[in-house]
């Protein structure tokens, strides 16, 4: 069997590992960095990914995605109260939300797809071998729309994926794993985006999950808006200055307040900068941790609630919890590390990094799935309940929330009226009592034989798989047929539009190739030219003048091509400089070598 | 089994039970054919107690219970069949799915009532609509309080008197969930007993009925009085 790969697919990073030896590991890409961060940004050379794509965010923030987890699964309406932090132009077709980059309009899954797409590569290239599956992790509370979007970003990246797990329940794996722990625990997994809290129990080997709540929108970036807002309303009386006209200098806000954030998690005040348009200088502010803290503890007091409702469901008080676990960057926050302490009356556990702990965990479930590791087991529940609408639009429950997947319900169906070929059913996730409070999963029409009312009879069965995503039958048990549905999903993609967009995929790859190729050839380029002026400055007095011009000369040919926009161009020129930069490093060395062999005897150099 | 032809549609493989069905021999294993070892479908009428080899008793040995929920868990959970072939992972859903529900309804003391009740005498799921007649004027009164509280002022004097009520009210209604439910304990041993026995008199048969018939009613004045509470809590938070 091929290799499977996890992937932990975040908000703000993303991270891919796989098992190496028994153990997890995660893959370091060419600057030793392990997180990708999840930023896609539309260049004049194609879409680029991760750091080099950081850095648009305040150069094109309009064609600079971030943070597109936020709108996995969701229509436009449901993002209605945050758009205007976002400065991409987002609409809305098909239930679905689309990003407009450029010229083009992109579905979240696609964007995500492009994420994963650069772990798929980069994994690739470390291990020298192609990837085409992977388990890939999403919050706990994340619903059944999310889920499926999240699975089309996988297929659209070209990855099967073969399972969805629960990112807090991943990580309890690799901590399972590391410390052969039992009892109860809980994992607070406190995001860039989302919030989860799962508690389980742990015994020989199986993850039970007694029960998880969460939001899937609360996270890191809700902070940092609540700092950002902070240093805007300031600017806006001190410096008279209204930055939402300013894209850019939004962007730069908000970086700025994410960067005092992290710093404040270590240090006790720190100084804010951030330059000002139009010649109107800078702002600078102190920020204490005392001062973050008050601007940010609702926020971070929203976590507690969930956490009392998991216990509750589980049916545990906080002196029942064993042990407690961090994951997620804002986990580092000190004032989250003691609300956590505070509501489960232990210090919680911090041992894994808590940005890699999902990945690390999704390698593990990888492997459980290849057949690698056989004594660990992961038994998981679907975070809400699935019902569907009645009469009078009121929403029957057939699979509570925290039930253990994979579970099913079945439900009989018959016709009110002679005749009637057909009844309309209304799939839905929650846990409010009205229909239209909770969130609506798909629609189908249930096909009945034409006979007198209430003689058909036709059942449904719901299923909700290991993945935590629903599939649906019916049959007819009069004839003992099973029958097709065909269910529309209701903030989702159809089949035919993921399948499209696999396709737009495979050709768009090869631009895509070419942008990836451009960057690479750039950041080469310019660590070249660094490394020669300082062997230049270092080494010059040691080659004759017409070396040093032609070095220079090749200098000026590679700086002027590495603007353009021509890989191959670039790796010409910097083979050039290689050459006419020959002599030099060649004396460098001779030197160096001569320098320290001075004062000692021959026969210690032979 | 021998009139019936076989295919591979997933009812056929419910009902195929006694045969492999993929190499047609005679399974006489639990849930994995003798001779192919592949995985068999967990019939339809298999009840929950069958399935965890438990004897069909309204008091049961937790830890033997998850023991074997954790042990089928690995023999079913599709986790193990990822390389298997589909017609094995659509066998391991499919049971993987009714373990846990089984698991579900045998762990806790109600379902579990609930569901041997049902095997024994059919369902017991009915729900009243009427509150138990010796609960019959709390009840109305109660629901007096709640549309009272619910027009007034929650911060007005009024108000908060009210709320008062309902807070005592509800320790009330739970206490008496609690009567019931230790009342409903004395039932199951006395049924466990009577099952142990395994006497077939006439005696035995109206003592087994009798204890059916105050099973099922308290069972459904427990929900009833359950599903008041809720109510209560969600109005007064």
């Amino acid at each position: 069997m091929s290799r499977i790969v996890g992937i932990d697919l975040g908000t703000t990073n993303s991270l891919v590992a796989y098992m190496k030896d028994g153990k997890p590991c995660v893959v370091p890409g060419r600057s030793g960095r392990t997180m990708v961060p999840s930023v896609v940004a539309m260049t004049d050379n194609g879409l680029i990914v991760g750091d080099p794509a950081k850095d648009h965010l305040t150069r094109s923030p309009d064609r600079t995605v971030y943070s597109v987890k936020r709108f996995m699964g969701k229509g436009l309406a449901d993002v209605q109260n945050e758009l205007a932090y976002f400065p991409y132009a987002l609409t809305e077709k098909g239930g679905v939300i689309r990003i407009q980059l450029g010229a083009k309009t992109y579905s979240p899954p696609q964007i995500s797809a492009m994420i994963l797409k650069e772990l798929k590569q980069r994994v690739e290239a470390h291990l020298g071998e192609s990837i085409t599956k992977a388990v890939i992790t999403v919050p706990a509370y994340f619903n059944d729309s999310q889920r499926q979007a999240t699975k089309d970003a996988g297929l659209i990246a070209g990855l099967e994926v073969l399972r969805i797990v629960n990112e807090p329940t991943a990580a309890s794996l690799a901590y399972g794993l590391q410390e052969k722990t039992q009892g109860t625990i809980a994992v607070y997994d406190f995001g860039g985006g989302t919030f989860d809290i799962s508690l389980l129990k742990l015994k020989n080997g199986i993850f039970e999950v007694l029960a998880t709540n969460g939001d899937t929108h609360l996270g890191g970036d809700d902070l940092d808006r609540r700092i950002a807002d902070l240093f805007l309303d300031e600017i806006k009386t001190e410096h008279h200055l209204d930055l939402s006209a300013f894209p850019d200098h939004m962007q730069a806000v908000r970086l700025e307040a994410e960067r005092a954030k992290v710093r404040l998690s270590d240090e006790l005040r720190t100084q804010v900068t951030i330059d000002l348009p139009d010649g109107k200088g800078r702002y600078t502010r102190e920020l204490t941790r005392d001062q973050l803290d008050a601007s940010v503890m609702d926020i971070i007091e929203r976590t507690l609630a969930p956490c009392r409702m998991a216990l509750n469901d589980a049916g545990l008080t906080p002196a029942d919890i064993d042990e407690v676990v961090l994951v997620g960057g804002s986990t580092r926050m000190p004032l989250v590390r003691q609300r956590v302490r505070e509501l489960f009356g232990k210090q919680p556990h911090c041992d894994l990094n808590p940005d890699e702990v999902v990945a690390l965990g999704a390698a593990v479930q990888a492997d459980i799935l290849s057949g690698g590791t056989t004594d660990l087991l992961l038994l998981d529940v679907t975070p809400l309940s699935l019902g569907i609408e009645t009469m009078g639009g009121v929403m029957s429950s057939l699979i509570r929330r925290n039930t253990t997947i994979p579970a099913s319900a079945k439900e009989m169906f018959t016709t009110y009226v002679d005749g009637q070929t057909g009844v309309d059913i209304h799939i839905l996730q929650g846990e409010r009592e009205l229909a239209q409070d909770n969130r609506s999963l798909a629609r189908f029409r249930l096909k009945m034989p034409p006979l007198p009312a209430g003689v058909p009879r036709i059942e449904v069965t719901f299923l909700i798989d290991a993945n935590g995503i629903l599939n649906v039958k019916a049959s007819d048990m009069r004839t003992g047929q099973s029958q097709s549905v065909e269910v529309k999903p209701s903030y989702g993609l159809s089949d035919n539009e993921v399948e499209r967009m696999i396709e737009d995929s495979f050709k768009f790859a090869q631009e895509d190739v070419t942008a990836r190729k451009l960057i690479e050839a750039r950041l080469d380029a310019g660590a070249l030219l660094t490394t020669t002026e300082k062997s230049l400055s270092e080494g010059s007095r040691l080659i004759t003048p017409d070396a040093i011009v032609a070095i220079r000369a090749a200098v000026a040919a590679l700086t002027t091509t590495k603007d353009g926009t021509d890989p191959k161009a670039i790796r010409a020129r910097m083979a050039d400089l290689e050459q006419a930069a020959q002599p030099l490093s060649a004396a460098m060395i001779n030197d160096s070598l001569k320098r320290s062999l001075q004062g000692k005897k021959v026969t210690e150099v032979t | 089994m021998a009139h019936h032809t076989h295919t591979s549609g997933s009812r056929d493989l419910q009902m195929a039970r006694s045969m492999c069905w993929h190499c047609q021999s005679e399974v006489s294993g639990e849930y994995f054919c003798d001779r192919c070892v592949k995985v068999q479908p967990v019939s339809k009428e298999t009840d929950y107690f069958t399935c965890f080899g438990l004897p069909r008793r309204l008091t049961v040995d937790q830890s033997k219970l998850e023991a074997k929920f954790y042990e089928l868990s690995r023999a079913f959970h599709p986790d193990f069949y990822q390389n298997k072939s589909e017609a094995e992972q659509t066998i391991s859903l499919g049971n993987a799915a009714t373990l846990n529900t089984a698991y579900r309804t045998l762990r806790d003391p109600i379902q579990r009532a609930e569901y041997l009740l049902d095997l024994e005498a059919g369902s017991v799921k009915e729900i009243r609509t009427s509150p138990p007649s010796d609960l019959f004027e709390e009840i109305l009164e109660l629901q007096d309080t709640l549309e009272a509280y619910r027009a007034s002022e929650s911060a007005s004097e009024a108000g908060r008197t009210l709320r008062a009520q309902l807070v005592a009210e509800q320790a009330a209604l739970e206490g008496r969930k609690h009567e019931m439910e230790q009342q409903l304990q004395r039932l199951f041993t006395g049924w466990d007993a009577l099952q142990d026995r395994g006497d077939a008199a006439a005696q035995a048969r109206a003592e087994r009925d009798r204890l059916l018939k105050q099973m099922r009613d308290l069972l459904s004045n427990r929900t009833y009085v359950k599903n008041i509470v809720t109510d209560l809590v969600a109005t007064i938070g």
